[in-house]
């Protein structure tokens, strides 16, 4: 196997590993936070919002937004770290 | 002036404004009907992007949904915002990378079969003509309900604007139009959910308001809404209610991955110059989309809490605590006129009962005890909440002229998304992909303005003539797209293996299963009388409701494509080879 091949696996496996993080927290913001568990988390309150409540119609959006931003400048780095980026 | 001149009048700028664009940019090439050239930037797509996808149930009909479920109307704001995030990630990249016009002419090339890119066609046209309709729809009731014309000149004016644009611009002009469109629509949303979140609570961010106290109490909003719910026999709003939590969990589910296959959103990313554009453009996508999200949990919550206390003034079951007809506001009588609000005085005693007549302990104490035999309002449609907001407020008539132009503007950008889709399946994956390979670039270009506006035609005359689903088809096409589109394009990046085989197995049981589901419960093809089980918790499978059986349609086609690819053989070299490109970004070395 080339050098080549061989980085570009690394490359992917480093990609999977970001990507397992970031649905990992799209779930758990949502289905567990906002869905599963939101009810026992409405004994919490933010401001004026029971927690659970909270998640399933603001914070898990907020959350979404972030992840992706962040997960692009992740992308960014990683490409440039195994030279896979673009001009 | 008054209203209806000064709403026609600002509808009719904002037609005006649209018509400018399309002139300015039309589009000269195939890459600029299809795929605007790829020169969109980011900032400008995403932007793009969320007027594409909020259409005119999300503009209209989605806070109403919210206020009548409460917490469970989460599943709405978490589904369509949280497939974004599953779109940047798992989708949007890859197919840029991969560089073509439409998502299935992806499909077609990855499983090497014609056969996998027409059923990728015919699912994308069923799901997207359904689609159309609704937003044809919706131009025409908003220009009736606001504009007090007849549904058809709505329909007529709005099926014209569209054919200018779209048409002559393609891809090009859709996207500078959505750009505009955009910011009438949030300008439209947010201005009288400002003026109400500080009518209300004295903040003026909606997000916050929904969080703080009741002008001049120290009881926050939410405390005193879940107690008003709970006092007229209803589900405390914070708590679950109106579904179960499993059908929460899979509506949202659906919904998001729904979101993600949607064949319109995808071909956005297309527009963007490069692979790092697409991943930021979605997030760009989700900051303007979630301006609007945010926003609209407050409006439901405000809305019902205006309008229960609107009706029900003071303490239940007292003198002081019922609205009599005779008093009731001008909005009120207004909305009873276009037939989406009604009253009926079933104990004639002259004032409004506003409750859950439906809890049956709940209406046996409340005939015991206050002498009410059901519940006075007997028709409130959803919709209502978000048109007569600013009535409701007492904003000044532009405020209400401003928002019928952005429900025009939520339809006709989600309209021309969608017609953009159909017409690039016909003319690039039918015409050139299978019946006329040999077609030049000139006629391509051709076929595919011929398309658009015989696709324009077709939805508005199913727009004034909708079949008799029209409210059920956001579901099938979110089913769809859930079971068909999104696990194929996922296992066509992230499976190597993936077969032409698996793939054409996979999406015929999604498509099959799903169908299948829908039709048991909602009728064979629609047609009502012949659905073979009730459509309602008792009668559904394990307690699943219809519109959230994508999840498991997908479910089924990515279980389905992993046996038969095991069993058939290996996809050839380059295809392997084509995997491994569309993952990386830059690929010649």
């Amino acid at each position: 196997m080339s050098q080549e091949d061989l980085s570009r696996q690394a490359y992917w496996r480093a990609h999977l590993r970001l990507l397992g993080i970031c649905l990992a927290i799209w779930f758990l913001v949502s289905f567990v936070l906002g869905i599963l568990v939101a009810q026992p988390l409405n004994a919490f309150q933010l401001g004026g919002y029971p927690l659970g409540f909270w998640f399933a119609q603001q914070g898990s959006i907020y959350t979404f937004i972030i992840l992706i931003f962040v997960y692009a400048w992740r992308m960014n780095v990683l490409d440039r770290k195994f030279n896979v980026h673009e001009e | 002036m008054d209203q209806q001149t000064l709403s026609l009048l600002v509808v009719g700028a904002t037609f005006a404004l649209y018509i400018g664009i399309a002139i300015w940019a039309r589009a000269g090439s195939t890459s600029e009907f299809y795929v605007a050239g790829r020169g969109i930037n980011p900032i400008a797509n995403g932007m793009a992007t969320a007027a594409d996808w909020m259409s005119a149930a999300s503009f209209i009909s989605m806070a109403g949904l919210i206020a009548f479920l409460g917490f469970t109307g989460g599943a709405y704001l978490m589904g369509w915002t949280g497939g974004y995030v599953l779109m940047a990630l798992l989708l949007a990249p890859y197919l840029r990378k991969f560089g073509k016009f439409t998502v299935p002419e992806f499909i077609g090339d990855r499983f090497y079969s014609k056969a996998a890119r027409i059923i990728a066609v015919i699912s994308l046209i069923v799901m997207s003509v359904t689609y159309v309709i609704g937003q044809m729809r919706g131009v025409g009731i908003a220009f009736s309900n606001i504009l007090e014309v007849p549904l058809a000149t709505g329909l007529f004016a709005g099926m014209a604007v569209v054919f200018i644009y779209a048409v002559l611009g393609g891809m090009k002009g859709i996207t500078y139009t959505q750009i505009a469109q955009y910011v009438i629509m949030i300008f439209a949303y947010t201005v009288p959910a400002i003026f109400i979140a500080i009518t209300l609570t004295g903040n003026p961010l909606p997000q916050l308001g929904l969080g703080s106290t009741l002008q001049g109490s120290d009881t926050y909003l939410l405390d005193a809404l879940d107690q008003t719910m709970v006092d007229l026999g209803f589900h405390a709003y914070t708590e679950v209610g109106g579904m179960s939590l499993m059908n929460m969990f899979l509506l949202t589910l659906a919904l998001m991955i729904g979101t993600a296959g949607l064949p319109h959103v995808i071909i956005r990313f297309f527009t963007v110059p490069r692979v790092r554009d697409a991943r930021k453009s979605a997030g760009w996508a989700l900051v303007f989309i979630g301006i609007l999200y945010t926003t609209a949990p407050a409006v439901g919550a405000m809305a019902i809490w205006n309008l229960v206390n609107t009706v029900h003034p003071g303490e239940i079951g007292t003198e002081e605590g019922h609205l009599a007809h005779a008093d009731r506001p001008a909005w009120m009588e207004r909305w009873e006129q276009t037939g989406l609000l009604a009253f009926e005085d079933k104990n004639d005693d002259g004032v409004i009962q506003y409750y859950n007549d439906a809890n049956e302990e709940f209406a046996a104490m409340a005939e015991e005890e206050y002498g009410w035999e059901g519940s006075e309002i007997v028709t409130l449609d959803r919709d209502i909440m978000v048109l007569a907001n600013p009535e409701i407020a007492g904003l000044p008539g532009w405020v209400i002229a401003l928002v019928a132009a952005g429900g025009i503007a939520a339809a006709l950008s989600t309209a021309a998304g969608l017609l953009l889709a159909i017409s690039s399946a016909i003319s690039h994956d039918l015409l050139k992909g299978v019946f006329m390979p040999r077609i030049s670039e000139k006629n391509e270009l051709m076929a595919g303005r011929i398309a658009m506006a015989v696709a324009i035609l077709f939805a508005g005359y199913l727009g004034l003539n909708p079949p008799g689903f029209a409210a059920e088809v956001v579901a099938l096409a979110f089913g769809l797209a859930a079971a068909s589109l999104f696990p194929t394009l996922m296992m066509g990046i992230f499976m190597k293996k993936m077969n032409k085989e698996g793939a054409i197995a996979g999406m015929l049981v999604g498509l099959g299963t799903t169908l299948l589901y829908i039709f048991t419960y909602k009728g064979w093809f629609f047609f009502s009388g012949t659905a073979m089980l009730p459509d309602n918790p008792d009668g559904w499978l394990l307690g699943v409701n219809p519109t959230g059986f994508g999840a498991i349609g997908a479910a089924f086609n990515f279980i389905t494509a992993y046996i038969v690819m095991k069993m058939t053989k290996e996809p050839p070299k380059d295809i392997q080879d084509l995997v491994e490109s569309v993952r990386v970004p830059r690929t010649e070395s």
